[in-house]
């Protein structure tokens, strides 16, 4: 039995750029999948095609086994949800309006609100703490509560498969641990297969079950965190000389970038070489 | 929306619509032969005498069906730009779709000599050209509301100089002809110019509203918009094609009037608090506005009616700057 979201062989690019080739992945079922790279790696571009964004120049993106692109955009948003990384809050929507347009897939052009649609939205913005910022216009909530109404818009979806485009991205360390621990919780507790591009690795080894690191268009490594995430490995994909230790707190690998020319003094007989002016 | 939010929208509806009736007997009652409203009712259900018949199916309800449409496409076409460009400016007049109208209007005058007939077709397939034009400029490979307003700005900058340009170059009598049919008016308007827009009207709506949610949401941005399953390409085009025929037929019966497009959906999403791109709040609101001005036109100066454009140009324009001076204060803060 194959996983349900695959990418196989896919090309990928914007106009005449070209950011990956002969990309292929599995999204393990039931997983809480993560994807890190450097800066124009292409994850966030490989999430965009697998969530049917982005059209891939060559390749198929399947979907329980069935190419993406060849199937209904209303019926790929039942399964699959998309939190994109450019979403704009129209002027004075409030955050009960925008959670509600998260059953579109699940609505008819002129249907009017079903009581599953009711149910929908309440549990999206119970699950998200949002219940109270219900009357609430979005542009004046902070980042991370805005951030947490996107999330429950996509929860409204009701999908069984979640991507997430950099969910942390802007936020204070507190609001990040925030998000990453609804998005465990959805693992966990709901069953969700979750899928998200992240930027902090100490974060990513933390919460991921699965861990892809990406270079130029190129997946490096995947499996276990503590698979992926080694001194030598983080070496080859962010071209950073660092230390992996284990994380006092959890257990999971913790990265810690070697010191540099200017930085502030460190341990006597650092065996690195300081790099030179 | 919650359902307190989803009845506002239907009472404003309601009382829009109630407005625009109440507001198009009104205009069937005045002129040189004035009736009572009750009279104008009773002749309107097949009553009255002949002579209140013949004034009122012929002469004055022509005329007010054409404003009810020529109002409510206006709007419409005004609501589908406002929400395809995420842009209060976007509107048929700033974008270059009026400018483009006219253009065709005026060579049906200038350059063929035609009548009513040839301006209205000139018109309407010089906005569809027009509007293939941006579409081709400003939109291939992925719209951006601002791209989309500087394109049509420019447009309409090259379609006024040429506009200017055929004006100069027709006799006073076509000159004149002209001059008033861009001005937008509403004079001895007959069943033909009606049937137009609101035949446009009639067949475009249905379209238009089922697209309602699927514009609310593309309003997100085109990833979020995709990732909600709505087919951003096929609904943008659409759309643009509907606000362009609305718009098209609009002026092919009435000429360029300007600022309903721009300002009746502004004023019914303020009516209504609600999001999205109020499809029906605005045609109601626009067929109201458009007739009210027409009774304006002929009343304001008693013996001596303004063309409907002089008035929507003034409201609409005070309008204007208002909105941009709001806006300037929300900026600054």
């Amino acid at each position: 039995m194959s996983d349900r979201l695959r990418g196989i062989d896919l090309t990928l690019g914007y106009d005449g750029r070209t950011v990956a080739e002969d990309l292929s992945i599995d999204i393990p079922d039931g997983s809480f999948t993560v994807i890190v790279g450097p800066n124009a790696c292409g994850k966030s571009t490989l999430l965009r095609s697998l969530a049917r964004v982005l059209k891939p120049k060559a390749g198929h993106v399947l979907l329980d086994g069935r190419d993406i692109a060849t199937r209904p955009a209303r019926e790929v948003a039942r399964t699959l949800g998309l939190l994109a990384q450019t979403a704009v809050a129209p002027d004075g929507i409030t955050v009960a309006d925008l959670v509600s347009r998260g059953r579109y897939p699940h609505r008819g052009p002129l249907s009017t609100w079903s009581d599953a649609d009711e149910r929908a939205v309440r549990w999206a913005m119970e699950a998200t703490a949002v219940t109270p910022l219900a009357g609430a216009f979005v542009d004046e909530l902070s980042g991370g509560q805005r951030q947490r109404v996107w999330i429950a818009m996509v929860l409204a979806q009701e999908t069984p498969l979640l991507l997430l485009d950099e969910p942390t991205t802007y936020l204070d360390i507190t609001h990040q641990l925030d998000i990453l621990e609804l998005c465990a919780r959805l693992h966990r507790e709901h069953g969700r297969t979750l899928v998200a591009v992240l930027h902090d690795l100490n974060l990513a080894a933390r919460y991921a079950t699965h861990l892809v690191a990406m270079r130029d268009g190129r997946i490096l490594a995947e499996g276990t965190p503590a698979e992926v995430v080694t001194e030598a490995m983080m070496e080859e994909v962010f071209a950073l000389p660092c230390r992996v230790i284990p994380d006092p707190e959890t257990g999971t690998a913790l990265v810690i970038p070697r010191r540099r020319l200017y930085s502030a003094a460190g341990v006597e007989g650092d065996e690195y070489p300081r790099t030179q002016p | 929306m919650t359902a307190r939010a989803r009845l506002r929208v239907v009472g404003v509806s309601a009382a829009l619509a109630v407005a625009a009736i109440v507001i198009a007997l009104v205009s069937i009652s005045g002129g040189d032969y004035p009736m009572s409203l009750p009279d104008v009712v009773r002749t309107l259900f097949g009553g009255g005498s002949p002579a209140d018949a013949f004034i009122v199916r012929e002469l004055r309800l022509p005329r007010v069906v054409t404003a009810l449409a020529v109002g409510g496409a206006l709007a419409l076409a005004g609501a589908l730009f406002q929400s395809l460009v995420r842009n209060p400016l976007g509107s048929p007049d700033v974008l270059g779709f009026t400018q483009g109208s006219a253009t065709g209007g005026l060579l049906a005058v200038v350059v063929l000599g035609g009548g009513s007939t040839a301006v209205a077709a000139g018109s309407v397939l010089s906005a569809i050209a027009t509007g293939a034009a941006i579409y081709l400029l400003a939109w291939r490979g992925g719209g951006h509301g601002h791209r989309l307003i500087l394109v049509g700005i420019g447009v309409a900058g090259i379609l006024t100089g040429v506009n200017s340009y055929l004006l100069t170059r027709a006799n006073i009598v076509d000159a004149a002809r002209a001059v008033l049919w861009l001005t937008g008016s509403l004079d001895g308007r007959g069943w033909g110019q009606a049937a137009v827009a609101g035949g446009a009207l009639v067949l475009l709506t249905p379209v238009v509203a089922v697209l309602g949610r699927a514009l609310a949401n593309l309003e997100l941005g085109d990833d979020p918009a995709r990732g909600l399953g709505v087919n951003v390409g096929a609904v943008r085009l659409t759309a643009l094609a509907c606000a362009v025929l609305l718009a098209a037929a609009a002026s092919a019966a009435a000429g360029p009037v300007l600022f309903v497009a721009l300002t009746a959906p502004q004023l019914a999403r303020r009516l209504t608090g609600a999001t999205g791109p109020n499809l029906l709040p605005s045609l109601l609101l626009g067929a109201a506005l458009l007739t009210g001005a027409d009774v304006l036109a002929q009343r304001l100066f008693p013996g001596h009616q303004l063309p409907v454009g002089v008035v929507t140009g003034l409201l609409g324009g005070g309008y204007l700057v208002l909105l941009l001076a709001r806006t300037a204060r929300r900026a600054r803060v």
